[in-house]
């Protein structure tokens, strides 16, 4: 059953900067998703459309059969905690720690004042501990989140969302600060979510490498147009190249070399 | 090749400083400024004030006198900024790009800001001056504009420039307006908040006495006091105390910003 349903969304950001034209996709719930394209094809402005951080010129987006364009602003509330976000700069509050930041994550269930205050219940701050043992966290629970390496920032991040518990998690470029170790520590993370929780991923990756490696489905996008919707085995250089244009040959991605590892 | 580079730059030192001297010499001219008399007097005005402007023994007794002066400057000078950093609160939230309701009330509460900001301290007083008279409140009111002008345009940089990030985050999460305020923009935002305040506190101990003369309250009506009565030697003991305030209320503020960031 599809979980999200995108309708000819197009958005303009003025007469001449096209992000996205006419796309048209369907999410099924539990996928993990990758969507590649080169910087400024418009993948960032896709993800941001489907939580209303960016509103859509036109088309429209089902999620969960729900019409997310026609939403009040406290449907809207509703709606974004069922879903995640997690983001390139981690965007934590620096000066909280790693708790306060997790529990962040509940203030979408909450009422003004107990947001206010920062009011959590036991029930909440035990899933909080919960997620941050899964995580690999423990060690810096009370720690400010400012003296955490990147990689532990992102868990942090991640970390956030789960705690929503939400039914799809967009992911914008979860790994382009990490270095290769940390990058795939979050990554293992990213896709035991969808395997273990059956929590639909969309993630906008620059790596194509790294989506062959860990998606069901891979979506191309090209100057604010899908040119690919697939699976990984169906993924050719030809492809690639229609995709990335002629930065292609720069990217230098074995797509053969792929089911050795 | 690199000879040529060095002679240009001689060439163009030596031409900037003609040019300098040029116009130096051409306002001197034109003013009818001595030179040698203006240096000469700098001597005399030394000699006179080590003869005449020190404090003696005879004007240690009016120390009773100018400390009570002193305090309620010190005091009103705190008062003011803390009173227009509380109302510089709202008026940054709405002025700040992350945290603004809309446009219109952003520019609005920016303009307001601006003309606070703008007007010089003194101008203020002057206005003030018609319709409080020499009032202890003309120099609170003028103390308490100009520091509202300027807090709410460091409010505003402060929180565009930590909390952008994890605005995003939280709205996306599904957190209300003042949820979004309280957890993610004053954490972020506080210490250098707090600095800015303590700043504020510093430069208006200093604007506070220039504004006593005008007003005929505080310190700076003791200076006008003992100054136009001829008792140099009081005068001088009143700008001894405040210069030593300005450098202990300096040494205490860089003490706490230490403390909180």
């Amino acid at each position: 059953m599809p979980l999200l349903e995108i309708k000819n969304l197009t958005k303009k950001y003025n007469a001449d900067t096209l992000a996205l034209s006419d796309v048209n996709l369907t999410i099924n719930e539990g996928e993990f998703v990758s969507v590649i394209g080169p910087s400024g094809a418009g993948k960032s402005t896709l993800l941001r459309c489907i939580n209303r951080m960016i509103e859509a010129s036109s088309g429209y987006i089902l999620f969960d059969g729900v019409n997310v364009s026609t939403l009040s602003k406290n449907e809207l509330r509703n709606l974004r905690t069922k879903i995640g976000m997690i983001f390139q700069h981690y965007n934590l509050v620096d000066r909280l720690s790693v708790i306060e930041n997790i529990l962040h994550g509940r203030l979408g269930y909450k009422n003004t004042f107990e947001g206010i205050f920062g009011i959590y219940n036991e029930e909440e701050k035990k899933s909080a501990f919960k997620i941050i043992e899964i995580l690999g966290l423990k060690e810096q629970v009370y720690k400010r989140c400012d003296q955490l390496s990147g990689g532990q920032k992102q868990r942090v991040g991640i970390g956030r969302a789960l705690i929503q518990k939400p039914r799809l998690m967009l992911c914008d470029e979860p790994i382009a600060s990490l270095d290769p170790n940390a990058s795939k520590i979050i990554m293992d993370h990213l896709r035991n979510i969808s395997s273990k929780m059956g929590i639909t991923c969309l993630v906008n990756l620059h790596q194509v490498n790294v989506a062959l490696k860990y998606s069901d489905r891979i979506i191309g996008i090209n100057s604010s147009k899908v040119v690919f919707d697939g699976a990984p085995s169906e993924m050719t250089s030809d492809i690639v190249y229609s995709i990335y244009g002629s930065e292609a040959e720069e990217l230098d991605i074995d797509i053969g070399g792929r089911n050795a590892s | 090749m690199q000879a040529d580079i060095f002679a240009k730059r001689r060439k163009d030192n030596l031409i900037f400083f003609s040019l300098l001297g040029l116009i130096t010499i051409a306002s001197i001219i034109v003013t009818e400024y001595d030179v040698v008399k203006g240096f000469t007097s700098v001597f005399k005005a030394a000699v006179w004030a080590v003869a005449n402007f020190y404090p003696n023994a005879k004007a240690m007794a009016k120390l009773p006198d100018i400390l009570p002066k002193l305090q309620e400057t010190i005091l009103m000078s705190i008062s003011s900024t803390t009173f227009a950093a509380i109302f510089s609160i709202p008026f940054a939230l709405f002025g700040s790009k992350v945290t603004k309701i809309n446009n219109i009330l952003g520019s609005v509460s920016r303009l307001i800001a601006s003309i606070f900001r703008n007007v010089p301290i003194v101008a203020w007083a002057m206005v003030l001056l018609f319709s409080f008279g020499q009032s202890a409140m003309t120099g609170y009111l003028a103390l308490f504009f100009t520091s509202f002008g300027f807090l709410v345009r460091a409010f505003i940089e402060t929180m565009d420039e930590t909390s952008t990030s994890s605005v995003e985050a939280l709205r996306a999460s599904g957190a209300s307006y003042l949820q979004t305020i309280f957890q993610a923009v004053l954490p972020s935002a506080a210490p250098q908040m707090i600095s800015w305040v303590l700043y504020t506190i510093e430069t208006n101990i200093r604007s506070a006495t220039l504004v006593g003369i005008l007003t005929g309250t505080g310190i700076g009506f003791s200076f006008e006091l003992y100054y136009k009565s001829m008792n140099y030697n009081a005068a001088s003991l009143v700008v001894l105390v405040v210069v030593i305030v300005v450098f202990a209320v300096e040494f205490i503020s860089n003490y706490v910003r230490r403390v909180i960031i």
